[in-house]
């Protein structure tokens, strides 16, 4: 079984051709502008973008949206045609799954693709919220680790992995972290350690959570 | 409702303690004439209460600060308050018209004109470089006339004693400590009523705090006092110092201006002045009496800053003074100010646009940039038109703008003004767990607060370093929220980190002066022996720079090859330059590896032989610093500069795009929602000209990136490079060249390393 961990922050699944992303957080500039915070709404665009991208790299058979594809309730009704339209483009020719998440829990089924609360494929459970389960790949948390080289410090985001389960990073273009030292993270992986797999410039680098801070 | 009449008098100042000190002395005199005026303060700290009433019964004389100012313009009651209104003084004015502050001062000064037309402004100023433009500050500027406030000179101060320590002392090459001086340092403390020390970062307070109390065999009374130590204890020491219990105070800026503290007869200021008008209003500390002559001695901590010495105490000899020229008003200050006056009575853009024009900072404003902030405000500004139905101001049948709901309204006063500290961290003392690893949870929580500290400098740390704070050695145990958990080291040494420079660079007055005082060898008799000799040896074996040109040498050492320059243009201008450089050198194939700046240089090491390849041509030093570099370079750097990022977070939260206080609460950036880095990645890539990113550009100019100043440089200096193509490191490079892997050198043992390194350097320069 081969899980190749995407720069970009998706996962690919070789052997089944099945590409994950997770917490797209889609229509988040908008969602803030209703509470009078006017963010560039530039955010749905930006992240479809990236996500066109990755899947033009892989040309996967199915692709697995990890949930908080939308940031609020409502914010699929705030896409504009045009991002109806690139999303329409990203699903023909493959299988597209939606997993609800908490920002996302009732999508509506015209959104194209299907709708589900987790899925199976094989040994591999995906769902939105962690639960520490052998074999599950998980979103929600948003990891993120600190690393220093040489007297630098940087902040990046990362995948949370100890072979047996895995946290993935969030894709969209307005999503921040969370630190990988967060209590959050220990209760999944328990007492013994993971790796942080951390989004670099032009690879990805491995660390020991514990190394990083 | 009974109304009394609108304000008589404002008063202006940057300080809120400034403005009760002033209050306090005007009630005195006024009671013993028993005049019937009532003058009172509104600050940040005036209960609401008392804020309200005097809404309604104001003083005749209310003394305040800008943000006041601002919020009261966007209140309803502007035009009672204010219409009545006949004088308004402006206090320690070259400190507000310098900063963002100033802007948001003009614009409310606009609004008075328009309220009170028969308002006069009066500015006061101790230091300032340019009356004129200073002037032009207080009247109305209209049809692009230069109009002028008269300008009043009141004399009589005694000149101030200014001379630089002669140290007995070898002079150290690089480095900010002045350790080399601390004997004498002490000496002068015990010979001396009351001294202020000053210096010029956080960092440089506690170590020279902790060497001096190492050193403290008589016991004198020795404070620390710095803007990050806790509340509580910085104003124990403001009441030791005013009761005279106190010998010597090591404090940074946060003293600069303001209040009078008691009887301190001599100044210290450590490291290099930066400019002749900051040390003007440290050396006004000592000694707040009109007829007598304050006293101060200037400390270098380096060769290069006794020239910095050397010039400035010339500089005041002359009474010259170099505060920064008036800036040009910023776009998101403005978009606070449009938006405060939605709040009040609604606004025609036309009448608006016009009035805004009077302020002098925004004289030359277009009335495109007008309109984009007035759209920026309204809908984001935004070319994809989305957030019609999300408009926080809205224009009603006659064209008139107005708030859409009360909670734009709200949200204008919590966030008004345009001062944006860095993050703070509350640090506590907690005790060790004694392990190295870095897992939040088990720690004990609580524990003694001990003070503030930027986040920037927590996030540079791991788990177990120490550091100096509060006058203490102790070590980085845990970061939880806002919280950073310290514990008491055993270390008499810490492992502080490396000078981070201090916020104010090199004024270009000093440098210039600096630059000639090099140029002109009959000058250098008046400097310290190991100080001219060093200068002797640099003319002997390369060569000293003239007043215009710029000296870049090439030499060898270990296995890289090195360019050094010496702009003496500022640190955080070399730094910029040492950025686009080295992306120029990648192109011409000299393999850069690296650079450091420092005030007065600039050093690129790389594997390439660059003397060679300038012999051959194949590096062009005019090209490699043509202006042009300001151009493509500067953009694509810019895309990732963490700095650039910093200014367009502070740019978002003064224009109002995201806010720093909701209902009252302050938000640490752990909390906000979202990233500003990310929002900026974002914008930059779909509307490049958005208004706040020309903001933040025109904030880049002088502010962390100095570009107008590396712009001023470089075309200064265009055809008038010279080369020297040297064997070795020459007696001009040694101190850049040590600034070389500070970083990661620290403390007692760093400072030895140091001396190593300097003194091969030195074998070797003068060799």
């Amino acid at each position: 079984m081969t899980l190749v961990a995407d720069l970009s922050g998706a996962l690919f699944w070789e052997e089944q051709s099945v590409l994950v992303v997770s917490d797209l957080h889609l229509e988040k500039g908008s969602s803030f502008a209703t509470r009078g915070v006017l963010l560039p709404p530039y955010d749905t665009v930006a992240t479809l973008g990236l996500l066109a991208a990755v899947i033009a790299r892989h040309d996967p058979r199915m692709v697995i949206a990890l949930g908080d594809s939308f940031h609020d309730r409502t914010a699929h009704h705030r896409l504009s045609t045009t991002d109806r339209d690139a999303i329409a483009a990203l699903q023909a020719r493959r299988d597209w799954i939606w997993i609800s998440g908490n920002h996302d829990p009732a999508l509506p089924s015209d959104l194209g693709g299907v709708v589900a609360t987790e899925v199976a494929i094989g040994p591999i459970a995906f769902r939105h919220e962690p639960t520490g389960a052998p074999g599950e790949i998980a979103g929600h948390l948003h990891p993120k680790a600190r690393v220093s080289t040489r007297g630098r410090s940087m902040e990046r985001r990362c995948f949370a992995c100890d072979g047996e389960r895995a946290v993935m990073p969030a894709f969209g273009a307005y999503t921040g972290g969370l630190n990988i030292r967060d209590a959050a993270f220990a209760k999944i992986f328990r007492a013994a350690g993971f790796m942080a797999h951390v989004l670099g410039d032009n690879r990805l680098h491995s660390i020991a959570a514990s190394r990083c801070y | 409702m009974q109304r009394s009449r609108g304000l008589h008098t404002l008063y202006i100042s940057p300080l809120k303690a400034l403005a009760v000190d002033i209050a306090r002395n005007l009630e005195t005199p006024i009671a013993e004439m028993g005049l019937p005026i009532k003058v009172e303060t509104r600050t940040g700290d005036t209960p609401v209460s008392r804020r309200q009433r005097q809404r309604r019964y104001p003083p005749d004389i209310l003394l305040t600060t800008p943000e006041q100012l601002a919020l009261l313009l966007s209140s309803d009651d502007a035009p009672f308050l204010f219409s009545q209104l006949k004088r308004i003084v402006l206090d320690e004015l070259h400190a507000l018209v310098t900063s963002k502050r100033g802007d948001l001062l003009s614009l409310g000064l606009a609004r008075l004109w328009r309220l009170a037309p028969q308002l006069c402004a009066i500015g006061l100023s101790a230091t300032v470089a340019e009356p004129e433009s200073l002037a032009r500050f207080l009247v109305p500027q209209r049809d692009g006339m230069n109009k002028t406030a008269d300008i009043v000179v009141a004399g009589g101060a005694a000149a101030p004693v200014v001379e630089m320590l002669d140290t007995k002392e070898r002079l150290p090459w690089a480095g900010h400590s002045a350790r080399h001086a601390l004997g004498e340092v002490y000496d002068l403390i015990k010979r001396n009523k009351t001294t202020l020390v000053f210096v010029n970062t956080r960092s440089q307070a506690e170590m020279l705090f902790q060497d001096l109390w190492r050193m403290n065999d008589d016991g004198l009374a020795i404070a620390l006092h710095h803007g990050s130590l806790d509340v509580a204890q910085r104003r124990k020491v403001e009441e030791a110092m005013t009761r005279g219990n106190l010998r010597g105070v090591v404090c940074t800026s946060s003293l600069d201006l303001g209040v009078d503290w008691g009887d301190v007869d001599l100044v210290i200021n450590i490291g290099a002045p930066k400019g002749a008008s900051r040390l003007i209003q440290r050396i006004g500390r000592a000694n707040h009496r009109i007829d007598e002559a304050s006293r101060a001695v200037l400390v270098p901590a380096n060769r290069f800053e006794v020239l910095e010495c050397a010039v400035a105490i010339d500089a005041i000899a002359e009474n010259a003074q170099d505060t920064p020229p008036l800036r040009t008003g910023a776009l998101d200050v403005l978009a606070q100010h449009v938006l405060g006056c939605a709040c009040g009575e609604p606004f025609l853009a036309e009448e608006l646009y016009a009035e805004v024009l009077t302020a002098a900072p925004y004289s030359s404003l277009t009335r495109t940039d007008f309109d984009d902030v007035v759209d920026f405000v309204a809908t984001g500004g935004y070319a994809l038109k989305t957030y019609e139905r999300f408009a926080r101001i809205k224009q009603d049948k006659q064209g008139r703008w107005r708030v859409t709901n009360p909670r734009v309204r709200q949200s204008y006063r919590l966030n008004v003004g345009t001062i944006v500290e860095d993050t703070m961290l509350k640090v506590r003392l907690v005790r060790s767990r004694g392990g190295a690893s870095g897992s939040t949870g088990a720690l004990g929580r609580g524990g003694r607060m001990l003070g503030q500290i930027e986040e920037v400098f927590i996030e540079g740390l791991v788990v177990g370093d120490t550091f100096v704070f509060g006058g203490e050695v102790v070590r980085y145990e845990a970061l939880a929220e806002d919280q950073v958990y310290v514990s008491r080291a055993n270390d008499k040494d810490a492992k502080v980190p490396s000078y981070m420079g201090g916020k104010f660079p090199l004024s270009t007055y000093l440098a210039e002066r600096v630059r000639k005082l090099l140029a002109d060898k009959r000058a250098w008799s008046a400097l310290p022996d190991q100080v001219r000799d060093w200068l002797t040896l640099q003319r002997d074996v390369s060569r000293v720079p003239g007043v215009r040109e710029l000296l870049v040498e090439t030499f060898p050492r270990g296995n890289k090859h090195y360019l050094v320059c010496y702009p003496f243009e500022g640190r955080l201008a070399h730094q910029t330059l040492g950025m686009l450089l080295t992306r120029r050198m990648e192109r011409a194939r000299a393999r850069p590896l690296g650079f450091v700046a420092n005030e007065y240089a600039l050093a690129v090491w790389g594997l390439g032989d660059m003397s060679f390849m300038i012999r051959q041509g194949k590096l062009d030093l005019d090209a490699l610093f043509d202006p042009d570099m300001l151009g493509d370079d500067l953009e694509a750097w810019l895309a990732e500069s963490a700095l650039m990022k910093r200014t367009f977070r502070t740019c978002a939260i003064i224009s109002g795009l995201i806010a720093r206080r909701f209902t009252g609460e302050e938000k640490t950036r752990r909390q906000v929602l979202f990233s500003t880095d990310l929002i900026y990645d974002v914008l930059r890539k779909h509307q490049p000209d958005h208004v706040l990113l020309r903001a933040a550009r025109a904030d880049a100019a002088t502010g962390l990136l100095d570009l107008r100043r590396l712009g001023d440089m470089l075309a200064r200096i265009q055809g008038r490079i010279t080369h020297r193509e040297l064997d070795h490191v020459s007696p001009l490079a040694v101190p850049v060249m040590l600034e070389i892997g500070r970083e990661s050198v620290y403390g007692e043992a760093g400072d030895e390393l140091l001396a190593e390194a300097a003194d091969e350097l030195v074998k070797e320069a003068t060799g």
